[in-house]
């Protein structure tokens, strides 16, 4: 049998759309806790937590030549814990086994959101710059942790293609993240006199991007964009939506009283992401691969609604 | 209905701008238009139709009420310059100030852009304002990017040291940074030594009173005779000097690096000197 690409969380909508991609080149097996809803037929699936040890099988039965690691979760309601023990236990085991069962090749999805939004923030982060999400939002302290077990993953097995892939916000018809959620709503909360540059990439933007990190030219971390940089404002105008402004220093702890007593989903520190910027910079990606996105950027705003 | 109002103080702004420059520094300013997205802003959220006309004011300003007088802003040469001024009256319009004289007066006129406090972003409208109108944070990236791409940047090196300084400092150069000849060595740019006068007595602040300051999270909060930083209608004159070129390693030794910065500094001051000397009176 022709050896696979293993996939890891597999059955969200980033990881559909690139099976949707990937399938008819290459033969993919699947990992996820959740089942693949509309599978198609030459894809093998696993309904497997990575922290089992049967996961370990997939990898001993198959001749594994890459591996796409996608299964990281993100949920603000879930406890902290249970959240830390799947992403970084998870992703430890994983790239255990890609060292011991000698995969060629490692793609990792991360955050442009790992630099975090700060009032200082350079105006385009790049690759090198300190990932500072954690100092104001503990709650992403385990995405960061997974991007250093990446990085940190590169460095000790140089014979190993190790790719680290930081996208800008991911928007989409079926995207659940928390930019979609808020680019959704009809009233969305804008912080009074904040403006900043937001960045979005079409959810199959992203696909292509990680099925691109499989050719053996990219290396290392690499930031992904879309089709560029608008102002918050002007996405708002796009969509039609009418933002309510409120003012920074009610936001926060109104917004904290909304999350506690479950009326809103957004907990406060996401605040910062409309306040502040949090912009990269994808000159290496564009470089390295020649990489343009497909949807422009009037497609990529409205890829929020659906249709 | 917030929007229309604003779009209304837009129009009403940009035909005062359109009134205040005449026929052929609106084709000029015009020309200052640079490739933005389908929103209408470049990469760094600069709006050239948003600046035209919030510039009105400043225009305005620059005009009737500090009736700037510029010597040697032909001095100024195409592609990438930092600018390296004085900074002083509490208010930062010298930078407007300068920012309007590249853009009336050089030929071809500049966009220039300011490399500014990193509190701005932390501070409502003001950040908005600010980046919308081509300025931003004073971060080494940001302005060797810039730098990369040709462009003219502001430089205050003493900071708020030199904004907030007190009455009887007056015109003394405080401690300058050395991140801009840094800057200015790794990208080889040219530095073009700025100095204003006027600036300086627009609001002469007697007193800096800390705790308040603290307590509203400003840098300083300075008394004036009239209670306010409000600016005084004093005359403005604003001096280029000629380009400097400086060869050197960027990661120099601080003391070889000040050595270089000292003599902008001189320049500087020395044109300032010259420039208090030349003036008649602060108010004409």
């Amino acid at each position: 049998m022709r050896p696979a690409v293993v996939v890891t969380g597999i059955s969200g909508n980033l990881g559909r759309t690139l099976a949707k991609l990937l399938h008819k080149h290459e033969r993919i097996i699947g990992i996820d806790r959740r089942p693949f809803v509309g599978r198609p037929k030459d894809v093998e699936m696993y309904e497997l937590d990575l922290r089992k040890k049967k996961a370990e099988d997939v990898f001993r039965k198959n001749e594994v030549r890459a591996v796409i690691h996608m299964g990281i979760m993100h949920d603000p309601r879930m406890s902290e814990e249970e959240h830390h023990s799947f992403n970084v236990v998870g992703t430890t085991r994983l790239l255990e086994y890609c060292a011991k069962y000698g995969v060629k090749k490692v793609v990792v999805l991360s955050s442009a959101n790992v630099y975090g939004p700060s009032p200082d923030n350079s105006n385009f982060l790049t690759e090198d710059a300190p990932l500072m999400a954690a100092s104001r939002f503990s709650g992403v302290r385990d995405l960061i942790e997974v991007d250093m077990l990446a990085h940190g993953f590169f460095w000790k097995h140089p014979h190993i293609e190790t790719v680290i892939l930081r996208p800008v916000h991911i928007v989409g018809p079926t995207i659940k993240n928390a930019p979609s959620n808020y680019l959704r709503l009809r009233h969305p909360w804008m912080m009074a006199g904040f403006d900043p540059m937001i960045q979005l990439i079409h959810v199959e933007d992203v696909a292509r991007a990680m099925v691109a990190a499989l050719r053996p030219e990219p290396k290392g971390v690499y930031n992904i964009v879309g089709p560029g940089e608008v102002p918050l404002s002007a996405v708002m105008r796009e969509l039609g939506n009418s933002p309510i402004p409120v003012p920074h220093l009610v936001a926060r702890p109104l917004l904290g009283m909304l999350f506690k007593y479950r009326i809103a989903n957004f907990p406060p520190p996401e605040l910062d992401h409309i306040q502040f910027l949090c912009a990269v910079d994808g000159s290496r990606w564009v470089q390295d691969m020649a990489w343009k996105p497909h949807y422009s950027m009037r497609e990529t705003i409205r890829a929020v609604q659906g249709e | 209905m917030l929007e229309r109002l604003g779009d209304r103080v837009k129009k009403g702004l940009r035909d005062w701008t359109d009134r205040l420059a005449n026929d052929e520094q609106k084709e000029r300013m015009q020309a200052l238009a640079r490739p933005g997205n389908e929103y209408g802003v470049d990469p760094f959220g600069y709006n050239l139709d948003f600046s035209l006309s919030a510039v009105a004011p400043f225009l305005w300003l620059y005009r009737n009420y500090f009736r700037v007088e510029t010597f040697g802003i032909e001095k100024v040469p195409a592609g990438r310059v930092l600018l390296v001024s004085n900074h002083s009256g509490q208010l930062p319009l010298d930078g407007a100030m300068i920012g309007v004289s590249l853009m009336l007066e050089a030929s071809p006129p500049r966009a220039m852009r300011s490399m500014v406090e990193k509190w701005v972003p932390s501070l409502p409208y003001v950040s908005t304002f600010m980046a919308r109108m081509g300025q931003i944070v004073g971060t080494p990236e940001n302005c060797r990017r810039l730098l990369e791409s040709d462009e003219a940047i502001l430089v205050f090196p003493e900071g708020l040291r030199g904004i907030n300084k007190l009455w009887p400092q007056r015109y003394q150069l405080q401690e300058f940074g050395l991140g801009f000849m840094r800057l200015a060595l790794e990208t080889r740019t040219p530095i073009v030594p700025v100095a204003v006068v006027g600036a300086e007595e627009q609001a002469p602040a007697l007193m800096d009173l800390k705790p308040v300051a603290k307590l509203l999270g400003f840098p300083s909060f300075p008394v004036t005779p009239t209670g306010l930083p409000f600016p005084l209608p004093t005359k403005y004159r604003i001096y280029y000097g000629d380009p400097m070129h400086f060869t050197g390693r960027p990661d120099d030794e601080d003391s070889e690096l000040d050595k270089k910065v000292r003599t902008v500094k001189a320049s500087i001051q020395s044109m300032l000197h010259q420039g208090l000397k030349e003036r008649r009176g602060v108010f004409w």
